[in-house]
């Protein structure tokens, strides 16, 4: 209960932080009654139509890839978990990437996050099917890595191919991720994806706690194993690809984030859900925060500071996954 | 090493030409066979060579986005660019942009055919220059120098249709891709100022670069000229479209930037003048 009460504060403290950062130097309190208040003045515009969906965002986003890691760790009963890291992110990016080249998102708003959903639905099932139920740490990570090489280099080549001279340059974007300038309407279209995502995983703790016992005992505690399979797989897709689709692929926050608070709520994988839902809004806050301030004009990639954070303890974790002999 | 002499002397006696446009006599040589490898020096030697003259342009001269002369530039071959197939055209002459493939430069240099590389444009003044520059390099200095008097005085009945309106002149922003804008010191700024717009980011402090969204919001112009889009969507382009902007320019009307009368330093920047000039009566009308 402390733990929930200190992580909903940091939520709260980082989103107001977030609404407070940018270039236009707008006092706190003008700010917040601009964006209470709105009207047709530029602050307000600032305030309605750039800050509050960016902060949206990294609230929502950072939330989704941190569930999406804790279930899927709580899943495979495998610390090295990450949408991003096994290559859901990416395939997602490729969904999302097509959807736009091919004129389809232009047409219907909701196609983007859909197809982002569709292709990290191709990613899940293919990086599961690789490494089989129970597959070792190190065949879900060989999986992923060849997934997400292969959605990576599949995405270069649709930007490559496309008849905009803009279009190549964005291969950053879609590997490393960002919220700059978007908008309201990116909020509009990720949020119903990322709601019924985040309803399907969060029904999934009492399935993930019975797991820790072995799947015959949670067979035997009335829990659908397939179903779970099931809800875990169309979960993650709809929460990455929905995120994927309005901000790139960000790596390293359904990793770290369980990580760090696993200890914390008694290594249950159930309690972990909404921990790492509420520390992965933390991250990601956080780092879009520190985008800002680092390289005010340049749109720093928010993965080059989720990575950095991240890849250290990746190796950590490969280390000692190794000394467990696992 | 002889050859790297006699290419020298060429060199020099090219540039002795370029140097005293008027001395036609002096440069006795009129190149017979030239090819263009850059947009703009496209567009240059298109409105002056002589029939025949000029071999081949460059494969963006066919695109209407950036290209004011599409059409004409069919009657063309077609390069892309590269050494060999210029090469193998056989110029006397090669057309390029002082940013134009360094190694492409190079290696046409080292094959003995002569390149005269064109800067770029930063303002209205150096369109005359680079009409004058083109006409000596392609030996047409009447054709030339017929083409800046019109030039110059389409753009002085331009300027004199602003003095009436030298107060109370509307705040205009270039808003590109990626939120890049355009200070003063850049033809696209000339060109809102021969208009007789303002540039509201420019007068914020803002050149040539990144104008975040916030300030621009924030600026709060009067007008919000942005650049044609791109088929195949992009995130760069994305952001021309976002809700401040559409709000910035729900009050005032949309305004699109005709790019390919913009791109290049060529007599069609008079075009995109009036059309901004127009743009403005518009807006006053409207306020």
């Amino acid at each position: 209960m402390r733990l929930m009460l200190c992580l909903a504060a940091g939520v709260v403290v980082l989103f107001v932080v977030s609404l407070l950062t940018g270039p236009a130097e707008i006092g706190a309190r003008d700010s917040l009654r601009a964006l209470v208040a709105g009207g047709d003045d530029p602050v307000a515009m600032v305030m309605r139509e750039i800050r509050l969906p960016r902060a949206l965002l990294a609230l929502m986003i950072g939330g989704s890839l941190g569930l999406a890691g804790a279930a899927m760790q709580g899943y495979l009963r495998n610390p090295l978990a990450d949408p991003g890291l096994i290559g859901v992110s990416g395939s997602a990016a490729l969904g999302a990437v097509l959807s736009i080249q091919t004129g389809v998102a232009g047409a219907v708003a909701f196609a983007l996050p859909a197809s982002a959903l569709a292709g990290a639905l191709i990613g899940v099932f293919a990086v599961l099917a690789l490494a089989g139920p129970r597959g070792s740490a190190l065949t879900l990570i060989l999986a992923g890595i060849a997934i997400s090489a292969l959605a990576g280099a599949l995405t270069s080549l649709v930007l490559n191919l496309s008849p905009n001279p803009f279009a190549a340059n964005e291969i950053v974007f879609w590997m490393m991720g960002s919220l700059a300038d978007r908008s309201m309407v990116h909020v509009g279209i990720a949020l119903p994806f990322i709601a019924i995502g985040a309803v399907m995983l969060a029904r999934l703790a009492r399935g993930l706690d019975a797991l820790t016992l072995g799947e015959d005992a949670a067979a035997a505690m009335g829990i659908d194993l397939k179903r779970l399979r099931l809800g875990l797989i169309v979960g993650t897709a709809a929460v990455v690809g929905a995120s994927t689709a309005v901000a790139g692929a960000i790596g390293f926050v359904g990793l770290v984030v369980p990580h760090i608070l696993r200890p914390f709520v008694g290594a249950r994988p159930g309690a972990l859900l909404w921990a790492s839902t509420l520390g992965g809004a933390i991250m990601l806050l956080a780092a879009d925060i520190a985008v800002r301030l680092i390289l005010p004009e340049r749109d720093l990639k928010l993965g080059v500071l989720t990575a950095l954070v991240g890849a250290p303890l990746f190796l950590h974790l490969i280390y000692s996954t190794r000394r467990d002999g696992l | 090493m002889s050859v790297r002499i006699s290419d020298l002397l060429k060199r020099g006696a090219a540039a002795a030409c370029l140097a005293v446009a008027t001395a036609t006599a002096v440069c006795a040589q009129i190149p017979a066979r030239v090819v263009s490898i850059n947009l703009c020096t496209d567009q240059l030697a298109m409105l002056l060579a002589a029939p025949g003259q000029l071999v081949s342009v460059s494969r963006i001269a066919l695109d209407p986005r950036v290209s004011a002369m599409a059409e004409q530039a069919e009657d063309y071959q077609i390069n892309a660019g590269r050494a060999e197939e210029v090469h193998v055209m056989r110029p006397d002459v090669v057309l390029a942009g002082m940013y134009s493939s360094r190694e492409t430069v190079a290696l046409l240099r080292r094959l003995g055919i002569e390149v005269v590389q064109f800067d770029i444009v930063k303002s209205l003044d150096d369109v005359p220059r680079h009409l004058a520059e083109m006409g000596t390099a392609l030996g047409r200095e009447a054709r030339a120098a017929q083409m800046i008097s019109e030039f110059e005085s389409g753009l002085a009945a331009l300027r004199s249709d602003l003095e009436a309106v030298q107060q109370d002149r509307p705040r205009a922003a270039l808003y590109y891709a990626n939120g890049y804008t355009s200070g003063d010191q850049s033809l696209a700024g000339e060109i809102l100022a021969a208009a007789g717009l303002r540039n509201a980011p420019a007068e914020a402090g803002y050149e040539w670069g990144i104008l975040p969204l916030e300030m621009l919001a924030m600026i709060n112009p009067d007008m919000t000229i942005t650049a044609r889009r791109y088929p195949g969507g992009s995130r760069a382009e994305e952001i021309m479209d976002h809700p401040v902007i559409e709000g910035l320019r729900g009050q005032v009307g949309r305004t699109a930037l005709t790019d390919q009368d913009w791109v290049c330093g060529t007599p069609f920047v008079l075009r995109a003048i009036s059309d901004m000039a127009a743009a403005r009566r518009a807006l006053g009308a409207d306020g």
